[in-house]
């Protein structure tokens, strides 16, 4: 990162109230809103949000998330996991339902984006594909998804959010916890990634702490050098 | 604009909310969760140098032996991040940035700072905000090295700051007259950082 550039929109927008329009709960962990903006915000894949929480008296609590819709999609998608004990996430998967109204802001961040100019691979774990599924549904928007390769490792198939979507669209897919199809459970195998580095400028790693040190380090060991890898790492907050 | 009351929100958190938090910030308890935009590089201290250079009379360079060799200095107290975690009750060892300043001797034109890291990174911050016992090099948490996750060997510590103000693995200190964005404020990221402000993105008053 010798030389940062700047992809996104520099400042954010003032908050704005997101309206639930659609909600999912996915298995124990996993809730998905689709959030109806009364100011749209542009922003590029990769770039994340604040989404803010007000209780009647004014208190408030906020968290980022990472956007899972495309830029084009007309409403705002996220992806929240609910960690144990999360007064926002929590809140999220517990409380909410359609019609509910949140404020947000956004977008946030200009250095873990992609908008098709380079031939990338993303290596992510667990929600860590959250910021990546904005930028394959670009890209297939776009008919550039020969441009974006994605290596996206769960545990399960129900654990690991967009593992359809992922799957439909041609990523690997790699669960640790059962078996795909004749794939035993594992974490990528180094002769599993190493077609997907062929021609690539540049690496994105998102996921947890401990899946970001796994899979900077194997990429380095398979000689992706390491001022082309971007990392998005988070660590548990509720 | 008119703020959205979110139904049924109460906040399970609050009534542990101390006054020493920050405004949208929540203790993160033990956890203390690492944000970083790269690959944590492999820093031996032997090889790792800090350099105080730019707008001052005697640019200088000290060896991880030399700088250990300067009065230590020790923090105590609250760090907060920008992704709306506060840690409490930390404890930092290294050495103050006056000391470094004490020998450099910053001109007086000299108004802003560019700290620089090993990998590339940069941040900048008002001159004002590292000198009078506010910022330190830090190489010990907790009294045990700094780890590479955390910036070891060595990261700047401004903890009146948001935390990306303190750079880890921070190799040059760079004096300057006018101020530039560094590498998160080009990414959106404000230019001081007050978190008792809110001051979080660009464009925040």
């Amino acid at each position: 990162m010798t030389a940062p550039v700047t992809d996104g929109t520099v400042a954010p927008n003032p908050w704005t109230t997101g309206r639930v329009a659609e909600m999912e709960r996915i298995g124990d962990h996993l809730v998905r809103l689709r959030l109806e903006l009364a100011e749209r915000f542009a922003f590029v894949p990769g770039q994340h949000c604040v989404l803010r929480l007000r209780a009647e008296d004014g208190y408030t609590a906020q968290r980022d998330y990472s956007i899972a819709s495309d830029p084009a999609d007309p409403l705002l998608e996220l992806m929240v996991e609910c960690l144990p004990g999360g007064e926002v996430s929590g809140h999220l998967h517990d409380e909410a339902r359609v019609g509910d109204e949140l404020e947000l802001r956004g977008p946030i961040g200009g250095w873990f984006t992609w908008t098709g100019e380079q031939p990338s691979l993303c290596l992510t774990g667990g929600t860590g594909v959250v910021p990546i599924i904005s930028m394959l549904r670009y890209a297939r928007r776009l008919d550039l998804a020969d441009r974006l390769r994605i290596c996206a490792v769960g545990r399960s198939r129900t654990e690991l959010p967009y593992a359809d979507e992922l799957l439909a669209a041609g990523a690997f897919v790699a669960l640790t916890r059962e078996n795909l199809g004749d794939r035993v459970a594992s974490p990528p195998y180094p002769s599993e990634l190493e077609p997907l580095l062929d021609g690539i400028e540049r690496a994105y790693v998102c996921g947890s702490v401990g899946f970001a040190s796994y899979a900077v380090r194997t990429l380095r060991e398979l000689g992706v050098p390491a001022d082309t890898i971007r990392v998005e790492q988070f660590g548990a907050t509720g | 604009m008119r703020m959205a009351v979110t139904r049924g929100f109460t906040g399970k958190r609050r009534a542990a909310r101390p006054e020493r938090l920050p405004p949208g910030q929540y203790d993160t308890g033990s956890d203390w969760p690492v944000l970083t935009a790269e690959a944590t590089p492999d820093l031996a201290p032997e090889d790792w140098t800090i350099t105080v250079d730019g707008l001052v009379e005697r640019p200088h360079t000290w060896s991880w032996r030399e700088a250990h060799a300067l009065p230590g200095s020790t923090y105590f107290g609250d760090i907060h991040c920008v992704t709306s975690w506060s840690k409490l009750d930390t404890t930092f060892g290294g050495v103050s940035v006056d000391e470094l300043f004490a020998v450099a001797g910053p001109l007086p034109e000299a108004a802003y700072v560019m700290a620089h890291s090993t990998t590339g990174y940069t941040t900048n911050l008002p001159l004002a905000d590292v000198t009078g016992g506010k910022a330190w090099l830090a190489w010990e948490y907790d009294g045990r090295p700094l780890t590479p996750e955390h910036g070891g060997p060595v990261r700047l510590l401004v903890p009146h700051l948001y935390f990306w103000k303190s750079a880890k693995f921070v190799s040059r200190l760079e004096l300057m007259a006018e101020d530039r964005p560094g590498f998160w404020e080009q990414n959106g990221y404000h230019d001081r950082g007050d978190p008792w402000l809110e001051q979080r993105y660009q464009g925040d008053p």
